[in-house]
């Protein structure tokens, strides 16, 4: 290690928050270029309508108006539609039904939000004064908003799907888990449903189009977690210049929760209008009230779910039936969620031996849902981590013992669900766990919360997550329209210092300064000689972006892979100069040496001969040290861990609060404990939200979105988080056999991990079986009702 | 938003002078209602007439039996005065619950009653302790103050220019707020005078302000939580929506009752 | 269009508004400072929150034209040089910010915090206190953290 306080297990703050606590941040919406003009979105008011015509004559007189587009001259220009990456095939082999997804509106509109008209004027506000003079006529037509009915209403939104059904997918082996069922001595069976959230990062999403009509060149700015996958689609789908002519800069972002991932229909147009318009800038960002009625949701499942448990208490089966919501349209990679990335994880961290989920993903006449912060992997441990614990309670055993006498013990295992997991130890986590929680004293902490009026209740939760997204071919025979690997360049400049270019997009999660301490740890140089460069297409090589804690395990890797090759050729330099066999240099703490000799230089010495040249033949090597990498990963990485909540609810009001919570998380090998901390940290406090606070509610009858700004959508406060003293984390390691850092991602464990967790521990404190989410101070308090009326 | 007319008027005849002269004028204090209201488009006034900058517009004043705030205070003012702390420890607590820091610092009394939102905390401490509004016309009793939804005895024109609060024996404040705004989804304020005699102000819970007259009338004769217990709350006409049905709003006036109770000092 | 003046991090500036226009689009679009930003439309996140006359206002709910005369300061305005206000460099040290976009607001709110509570501020006064600012990436472990060991420094 080269330094101890900047190398990798160090807790270094981070590099880029200089710019952060000073103001100095530079998001999409701080940029403005000259000439810019501003974009409005006028949205649809109804769920589900024809658009019977458009009117925009008196709003094109209206002062400052540049230009107002509808769907058909995006049609018109050859601009295509919004895609879907990932195919699903249904179990009678048909393909999925997906139906058109228009940049702007055509002819129909299908939730409460969508796309009707882009209005350009020269300002802000003219362009929102406009909006009100455009008439559309619309032609209401009913509209349906809860999956759950999806199926069975009369209402289509989609030609293509005849009774909603985007498709019908099925996983794992129906029979013999029918027959696992037959013999259970014990079977639980839950009605589940997993709460749709919005994303809600605190950046609105932002867009800047901008063409240059001298080299007939595009740029974007926007709130991209992945700014290369941006330029493929909007170059090869939506067909708006070739890739080689579209920039894509994705600056500062605000935050991303998955919602960022997928391409927006605001920033196609805004990219295509400013060439329209003659090539002065249009720039658009969301309102909060926009960001809720356009963002791309999360979750929304209904779910029927059983466990069969034979005598020995051992689990034999799972079987669910899940309804899915896609929403209005399929997103960029809504179809993956509730199939590759849910049912595949429906084994958890228990050997069950028999595992069937069947799927139908179902369109609403909502906004989009896609991957939000864990994107299946929290659906999957909520079902399985709430019938564990159910089955626990029936069956009378601690829900800590039945777990563990269902742990899978033995690696690699083979789950009947596709995944293999590499590694782990899960009994390890579940000891930290209860020991760092004082479990075995809980019912005193029980009997002390009594006394002040208050239920307490423990709940708990084994999660396992299948992230560092994704082996190529692997995604591709399952449907996927792109591979997942991850690039990186490492460029080396003559003084030694040290560029790294990736595609791991970075947004909060500290990537300017964990991939420079590796860098530094590895080239035993200076961590300030290291800066991270991400977020410009012109700029990094390639990249598939930041999700599915795929940056550590896929992009560091691949930088890995880059410094070998950087290591490698500075070898041979070092051989040159030093006048050695490459085969007896070596490298160590930043400096070439020569094997029984007293020969050296440091990486700044050879960086330096690389680019003068004059002491190796350059014939026989190449001028330079500036490497690139692409890394495929060879399996996905498989964090897991225990997390044990606490709660306290108010008998009185059904008010809950978090009690006590302990997290103890096997990520492999931490870069930066610190910041793997700060994920942990923030992914409780999202899954904590889901589970007490949020939930995006659309009326039934006026298909209206009720919970359209923080006056009716409960985010996360301080107030609403355990205290410092009763938030425990804990890390327990079995490093990830398939990268050279054996990491293995941690951006979504507290988010998939905790629902379960708090939801387990209400249960607990209120003694009801059910309970759905978010458990709101009235959905507790009406839930204790019938259980009082019985005691009373 | 739409563009208006800003006024900024030294005096209150001004400012109705200003009023009057506007197509569709509105007063304007902290403005942490109207702003976030005409930014959400749901209202646009021809002219805005900010208060805050009238002479002497702004002020507490605690005497013997009254605690008078002037109608530019802010709610921070309001609960970090050791006066009305010493005076009415439950006013100055209630203050310190509305909105977060930022609003207190902005918003003021006057503000919130003209305003008469459904859910804020002011008009429970008007009926909780019956004090009296004073406008540049008038005094009204708080009792007749409050008549709808967003509704007052405010005639057009009309400016409160303070609000005075007797001093009771004891008083007390619950709000159980709403989990996502933070308005009050229901609140009590309760008081008992010197000759025992018990005023038990709700907000929150219904279309506008009211009285809980039947628990007023339990603990006037016996200030205990067990003494309303057996009041039964009716959840008729009561508000429900998604954070709480009108009968769970019934429960929470009991509940926030039974420990005002207690807590009263 | 009128012409607002005012006191911005210690220099008199003046710029042409409308009436409508609020403090956050002054300062970030007139004045070009940009680290006071907007995450909503109803007054509830805080991360426009600036310092008027000494108080932590959210300014996307102030008019312009009412700060006549205001000394404003902003996340900008904070260090003297190079040299980090305390709450900046404890934000940094606790790591109390990840994507960094509610951050100003919530530094401008600490120091107000402090400045009305003392050295000594309790956690649970903390918690309350900063319910007019939303940290979505954070779950505010680290902020109340960070916001300890600044007061204590301040």
């Amino acid at each position: 290690m080269a330094d101890t306080k900047t190398g990798i297990g160090a807790s270094v703050r981070r590099k880029e928050d200089l710019r952060f606590i000073t103001g100095k941040g530079n998001y999409t919406d701080d940029i403005n270029l000259k000439h810019q003009t501003y974009a409005y979105f006028l949205r649809s008011p109804h769920a589900h309508a024809t658009i019977k015509s458009i009117n925009s004559g008196k709003a094109m007189k209206m002062p400052g108006v540049v230009a107002i587009y509808v769907g058909e001259d995006l049609v018109n220009d050859k601009i295509g539609g919004l895609i879907c990456g990932w195919g699903i095939t249904s179990k009678n082999g048909e393909g999925m039904k997906a139906g058109p997804h228009p940049v702007l509106a055509v002819g129909k509109v299908r939730y409460v939000g969508d796309h009707v008209a882009m209005i350009v004027a020269e300002t802000r506000e003219q362009a929102y004064a406009a909006a009100g003079a455009v008439v559309v006529s619309y032609g209401v037509l009913p509209h349906v908003v809860d999956a759950a009915k999806a199926m069975t209403s009369k209402v289509q939104i989609h030609e293509a799907a005849s009774d909603n059904r985007v498709f019908n997918w099925g996983l794992g082996n129906e029979e013999s888990t029918a027959a696992a069922f037959k013999n259970a001595a014990h079977v639980t069976k839950l009605d589940i449903i997993n709460n749709r959230v919005a994303p809600n990062a605190m950046e609105p999403r932002a867009a800047i189009g901008s063409y240059d009509t001298g080299s007939d060149i595009h740029t974007l700015y926007t709130t991209s977690q992945n700014p290369h996958l941006a330029r493929l689609v909007i170059s090869a789908f939506n067909g708006l210049t070739a890739e080689h002519k579209l920039r894509v800069i994705a600056p500062d972002v605000g935050g991303g929760f998955g919602s960022k991932i997928f391409i927006y229909a605001e920033e196609v147009a805004c990219a295509w209008a400013s060439k329209k318009i003659g090539g002065r800038p249009v720039k658009w960002t969301a309102d909060r009230s926009e960001a809720f009625l356009s963002d791309a949701h999360g979750r929304d499942h209904v779910t029927k779910a059983e466990l069969a448990v034979d005598a020995n208490g051992k689990i034999t089966g799972l079987r669910v039936h899940t309804i899915a919501a896609m929403g209005a349209y399929l997103s960029t990679f809504a179809s993956a969620v509730p199939t590759y990335l849910y049912g595949t994880l429906l084994s958890g961290q228990y050997n069950i031996p028999n595992v069937y989920a069947e799927v139908d993903a179902v369109y609403t006449n909502t906004a989009p849902v896609d991957a939000y912060r864990g994107a299946g992997r929290p659906e999957a441990t909520f079902v399985v981590e709430r019938l564990v614990e159910t089955a626990a309670r029936e069956l009378k055993i601690d829900p800590a013992e039945f777990r563990r006498q269902n742990f899978i013990t033995s690696f690699p295992h083979q789950t009947p669900v596709i995944m293999c997991y590499d590694t782990g130890d899960y009994a390890a986590a579940l000891d930290k766990a209860l020991e760092m929680s004082d479990y075995k004293n809980f019912a005193s902490r029980r009997a002390a919360s009594a006394k002040n009026g208050k239920l307490r209740g423990v709940g708990f939760s084994a999660y396992i997550e299948a992230c560092g997204i994704a082996p190529s071919a692997a995604v591709g025979s399952l449907g996927a329209g792109v591979g997942l690997w991850e690039s990186a360049e490492v460029r080396v400049n003559p003084i030694g210092t040290v560029e790294v270019l990736t595609g791991s997009h970075s947004h909060g999660q500290g990537h300017e300064t964990t991939f420079a301490q590796q860098v530094s740890d590895r080239l035993g140089i200076d961590i300030d000689s290291v800066s991270i460069v991400h977020g410009d297409t012109d700029k990094v090589q390639m990249g598939m972006g930041t999700y599915g804690s795929r940056s550590g395990a896929v992009g560091q890797h691949a930088i890995s892979k880059a410094l070998d090759k950087i290591e490698a050729k500075a070898k041979r330099v070092a051989a040159a100069v030093m006048e050695a066999a490459v085969a007896d240099v070596e490298f160590k703490n930043g400096t070439f040496t020569v094997k029984g000799t007293d020969k050296k230089l440091t990486f700044g010495e050879v960086a330096l001969n690389a680019y003068t040249g004059h002491k190796f033949n350059t014939s026989e090597i190449e001028i330079g040290l500036k490497e690139t990498a692409f890394h495929d990963p060879a399996n996905f990485v498989f964090p897991a861990g225990v997390h044990i909540c606490e709660v306290e609810v108010d008998m009185d009001t059904g008010h809950t609060t978090i009690a006590d919570y302990t997290a103890v998380d096997d990520f492999g090998n931490l870069i930066n404990p610190m910041i793997v901390e700060g994920q942990v940290q923030g992914g409780v406090a999202q899954g904590i939200g889901q589970a007490l606070l949020e939930g995006v509610v659309y009326d039934d009858e006026s298909g209206q979105l009720l919970t359209g700004s923080y006056m009716d959508y409960n985010m996360p406060r301080a107030g609403n988080m355990p205290h410092i003293g009763n938030f425990r984390l804990g890390f327990t390691c079995t490093p990830c056999p398939t990268n050279p850092l054996g990491m293995k991602g941690c951006g979504e464990a507290g988010a998939i991990a905790a629902p379960p967790a708090v939801i387990n521990a209400i249960t607990d404190a209120i003694g009801v079986r059910e309970i759905s989410m978010p458990a709101t101070p009235l959905t507790v308090w009406s839930a204790m009702q019938p259980l009082k009326m019985a005691a009373e | 938003m739409e563009n208006f007319n800003y006024h900024r008027p030294a005096t209150t005849t001004a400012a109705v002078a200003m009023m009057k002269k506007g197509k569709d004028a509105k007063y304007m204090g902290g403005g942490h209602t109207l702003l976030p209201t005409m930014k959400q488009g749901l209202a646009a006034p021809s002219d805005i007439i900010d208060l805050t900058a009238i002479k002497n517009f702004a002020g507490i004043k605690v005497s013997k039996s009254m605690v008078s705030i002037k109608a530019g205070t802010t709610h921070m003012e309001v609960c970090t005065s050791k006066d009305i702390q010493k005076a009415i420890p439950a006013l100055a607590e209630m203050a310190g619950k509305i909105g977060g820091v930022h609003v207190r610092h902005k918003g003021t009394i006057g503000g919130s009653i003209a305003n008469a939102d459904p859910a804020a905390d002011y008009p429970s401490a008007c009926l909780g302790l019956g004090a009296t509004i004073e406008t540049n016309k008038r005094k009204i009793e708080a009792d007749k103050f409050f008549t709808g939804m967003f509704e007052t005895a405010l005639k057009s024109g009309e400016i409160i220019t303070a609000v005075h609060f007797p001093i009771p024996k004891k008083s007390a404040h619950q709000k159980f707020p709403n989990p996502a705004s933070r308005y009050a989804l229901t609140g009590v304020f309760m008081s008992q005078d010197a000759k025992g005699k018990v005023r038990v102000g709700v907000t929150g819970a219904a279309p506008y302000a009211f009285r809980a007259t039947d628990m007023e009338a339990a603990l006037s004769k016996d200030f205990s939580a067990k003494a309303i217990a057996s009041v039964k709350v009716s959840a008729k006409g009561l508000l429900s929506d998604m954070h709480a049905t009108s009968a769970y709003r019934a429960h929470l006036i009991s509940v926030l009752a039974g420990r005002a109770v207690g807590l009263a000092k | 269009m009128s012409i607002v003046k005012m006191k911005l991090n210690g220099k008199v500036v003046s710029g042409e508004v409308e009436a409508r226009h609020l403090l956050v689009e002054f300062i970030r679009e007139h004045q070009g400072l940009t680290g006071t930003h907007v995450g909503c439309d109803t007054s509830q996140c805080g991360t426009c929150v600036v310092h008027i006359n000494g108080k932590a206002i959210k300014s996307c709910t102030v008019l312009a034209v009412a700060c006549e005369g205001s000394d404003v300061t902003t996340v900008e305005g904070l260090a003297r040089g190079s040299d980090l206000h305390v709450m900046q460099a404890a934000f940094k040290e606790h790591h109390g910010l990840q994507c960094g976009f509610c951050t100003p607001g919530m530094i401008m709110s600490a120091i107000d915090i402090v400045k009305r509570n003392g050295k000594n501020v309790s956690e649970d006064v903390i918690r309350r206190e900063l319910s007019g600012n939303i940290c979505r990436c954070t779950g505010y472990h680290n902020i109340v953290k960070a916001v300890q060991a600044g007061a204590a420094a301040m």
